[in-house]
């Protein structure tokens, strides 16, 4: 197959890809009260924000964004964030982790790590405004509990997914009736796979943090991983820090989001990257999805994203 | 060609189905270093490791070595992408069947080819003849432990051609392909147990079968998903309707008719963000302005002249998804396309008898993983099409009003009878 050809192939399935996404979104503007996306500055919910302005252009993107903030942020994902709302007008909401902790609410773990104190902040915010449908940029191709996530995804009040309460979904029909209190998790990526969102990225040149790309960081190795110096996330006494060339696949609370080492500084040389690895971007670089073999679908239980 | 492929695979719990998606990722490296290393540590007594653990997700399916939902996979090889359904095949869990059919352009089923052809592979088969899933493999499986025997694959792929036949498939629609998943035989790679197989390999028939391409000659079906009314300084009257086009195409000037009022107009331009467009066709999300303003709302659909007249009685037949029986007089919820309206269940005429794809007479109700044949009264008329013309506006669902739940999925017209052997 000639190199022009392969193009070809990746333009029609990104064209694909991108309907599918954008008919999610009208669907839920069309059938929801208050939707609302989750937004990190990452690059999967860089990609919602995207979708979202295609699909209601010319009008503005007619939710608001959430960004539930551990506290533990690279600092040039959050000054990414802010830019982008600003750019494009949207109304943030942010559901601060540090609060509950400041109040009790919730207790810092040992190993300082912030993922799973997510989960309380994200309900509270969805209940304290009353959101109806939450968009996030979760995909089938992440990890094996994922891979049976239906694009509408039906939590109860306490956010919980149930395997059992799970509808088939056929066609492009999807169901979003739920109770009151109960929400719905929309998952507008599904059938992107990592490859796909970098090349979608490259194609519509979507802007991301720097931190996407190879910089010079100290770091220090811990569980296999190199994570960043900060004041939160260590080194400890016995965990030497160097500077090396990294980059992040994923980007998330710093304690446990890992940084691998690369010399890929440009969006094309990425996507070489990505299309070589051998690792997946969650083993890669969450130490969180390590702890349990079933890691994810205990968390997903329990309401995380 | 087209360059992807929506596939599913369906077969009966010890068919070995998750081994053989396991393979299928292997053998085209899919697999990452540390998937790999999570299915080695997993593996029960050391030895090579078990494929199956790959795409087995959940740890309640783990627990009880059965896979219970529909779960996506994704690979690639230099020639196609495939996006692939894997629905479970224990026989309380056929609905999963027919949603991962829904989507999918062929359909991968699963024997074991000591046992051939069981119930379960007719209820597969049936289940995607009705759903027009346009082509069929059938992978016999575990060649390797009736010792690679010729006259028993072909002994199974003949029964297996005799039903999708009755079916209405065409011959060369359907393959039989002699298999271990377990060994590798045929699945990616050629096998030497089989000389006397000269057909393709799994993957190689995956890459290079023609998939019908979408029917752009179809008519336009248009279901309006939102109107976009951005009311900003730019476009301080701008009205635009937007959707995915479910079938045919559309060009700017073209006239249409908006059901189910049926008022004639003519698209003045075909918008999107990145620019707007002379035509567009089916599986597009575009946004359609038109000459009149109709008051058109979520839940119309914009149609080529002579569409259907909305009806607001029909027959269809269902595919039975839920615990609660479907009994006569049952007051429900029916999603077609961007329209939700009330539904009454009239008389339920006929259930598939998936022994032996006949038909029961007035069986009084459906079960779970049940198809049938009934007939329905909507409140508002709906712009059906019969599911074997236009299949995007001839399927729906059927919804419980307090629950919400998803009960049944929908083909208008008579499918069922049609594909019921005499």
């Amino acid at each position: 197959m000639t190199a022009a050809a392969v193009e070809t192939l990746h333009t029609d399935q990104l064209d694909a890809l991108e309907s599918e996404a954008i008919h999610i979104m009208r669907e839920v503007a069309g059938e929801f009260d208050r939707p609302v996306i989750l937004f990190s500055g990452g690059k999967d919910s860089m990609l919602l924000v995207h979708l979202a302005r295609k699909a209601f252009w010319p009008a503005p993107i007619p939710f608001p964004v959430l960004h539930v903030d551990t506290g533990h942020n690279f600092d040039e994902v959050i000054a990414f964030r802010d830019a982008v709302v600003e750019r494009y007008g949207l109304e943030l909401e942010v559901a601060r982790v540090q609060d509950y902790i400041d109040d009790g609410r919730l207790e810092e773990r040992a190993d300082g790590t912030r993922n799973p104190l997510q989960t309380t902040p994200l309900l509270d915010a969805i209940a304290e405004h009353r959101h109806d449908a939450v968009f996030g940029g979760g995909r089938r191709d992440e990890e094996r509990a994922r891979a049976k996530e239906r694009v509408f995804s039906l939590r109860n009040a306490f956010g919980q997914w149930e395997p059992s309460r799970q509808r088939p979904e056929l066609w492009n029909l999807y169901n979003g009736r739920h109770k009151p209190a109960e929400h719905v998790r929309v998952f507008p990526l599904s059938n992107f796979t990592e490859l796909d969102v970098w090349r979608y990225i490259r194609r519509e040149g979507i802007e991301l943090p720097s931190i996407y790309y190879a910089h010079t960081r100290e770091v220090f190795s811990r569980d296999g991983m190199w994570l960043t110096s900060g004041p939160w996330f260590g080194p400890r006494d016995d965990e030497e820090v160097v500077a090396k060339t990294v980059r992040y696949r994923t980007v998330g609370d710093g304690s446990c989001t890992g940084a691998v080492e690369s010399d890929a500084s440009t969006l094309d040389e990425v996507l070489d990257e990505v299309r070589e690895s051998r690792l997946t971007e969650r083993g890669a670089t969450r130490a969180d999805d390590r702890l349990s073999e079933a890691a994810m679908e205990d968390r997903k239980r329990e309401g995380y994203f | 060609m087209p360059d992807l492929l929506k596939l599913a695979t369906a077969g009966s719990v010890d068919d070995g189905k998750s081994t053989l998606v396991g393979r299928l990722l292997y053998d085209t490296k899919s697999v990452l270093a540390d998937q790999m290393e999570a299915v080695e540590r997993a593996t029960q007594g050391g030895g090579d490791p078990d494929l199956s653990l790959l795409v087995d997700g959940l740890r309640s399916e783990r627990e009880q070595g059965i896979t219970i939902d529909v779960a996506y996979r994704y690979f690639a090889t230099p020639r196609r992408s495939f996006v692939l359904a894997d629905t479970p095949g224990h026989v309380q869990y056929t609905r999963n069947t027919v949603t991962g059919a829904s989507t999918a352009a062929l359909a991968v089923l699963l024997v074991d080819a000591r046992a051939g052809i069981i119930e379960q592979t007719r209820r597969h088969v049936a289940v995607m003849g009705l759903l027009r899933v346009p082509r069929l493999v059938l992978a016999v499986n575990k060649m390797d432990l009736v010792d690679h025997d010729e006259n028993t694959y072909w002994r199974i792929a003949k029964e297996f051609f005799g039903l999708t036949e009755a079916l209405g498939y065409a011959e060369e629609d359907v393959v039989a392909i002699p298999l271990s998943a377990k060994k590798g035989d045929n699945v990616v790679l050629r096998s030497d147990n089989t000389p006397w197989y000269e057909g393709p390999t799994l993957l190689e028939h995956l890459e290079s079968v023609p998939v019908a391409g979408a029917d752009h000659s179809a008519p336009l079906r248009f279901p309006v998903q939102y109107v976009v009314r951005p009311r900003t300084e730019s476009h301080p009257d701008y009205r635009g309707y937007a959707g995915l086009i479910a079938a045919g195409t559309v060009r700017a000037g073209d006239e249409v008719m908006v059901l189910p009022d049926g008022q004639r107009t003519r698209v003045e331009g075909i918008d999107t963000f990145d620019g707007e467009l002379d035509a567009a066709h089916d599986g597009q999300s575009v946004v359609l302005r038109l000459a009149d303003d109709l008051g058109i709302a979520r839940g119309a659909v914009i149609a080529a002249p002579g569409a259907p007249e909305p009806v607001t009685e029909f027959d269809a037949t269902l595919a039975w998804l839920h615990e609660k029986p479907l009994k006569p007089g049952a007051r429900l919820l029916l999603k077609h396309g961007t329209r939700t309206v009330q539904a009454l269940v009239g008389a339920v005429t006929h259930r598939l008898d998936t022994e032996t794809l006949t038909l029961d007479e007035d069986p009084g109700e459906l079960a779970i993983n049940d198809m049938g044949q009934v007939s329905l009264t909507v409140s508002e008329p709906l712009p059906l099409d019969d599911y074997d013309v236009v299949a995007a506006t001839g399927s729906f669902l059927l919804v419980d009003p307090q629950a919400g739940d998803t009960l049944g999925a929908g083909l208008v017209g008579r499918p069922l009878v049609a594909a019921a052997l005499d």
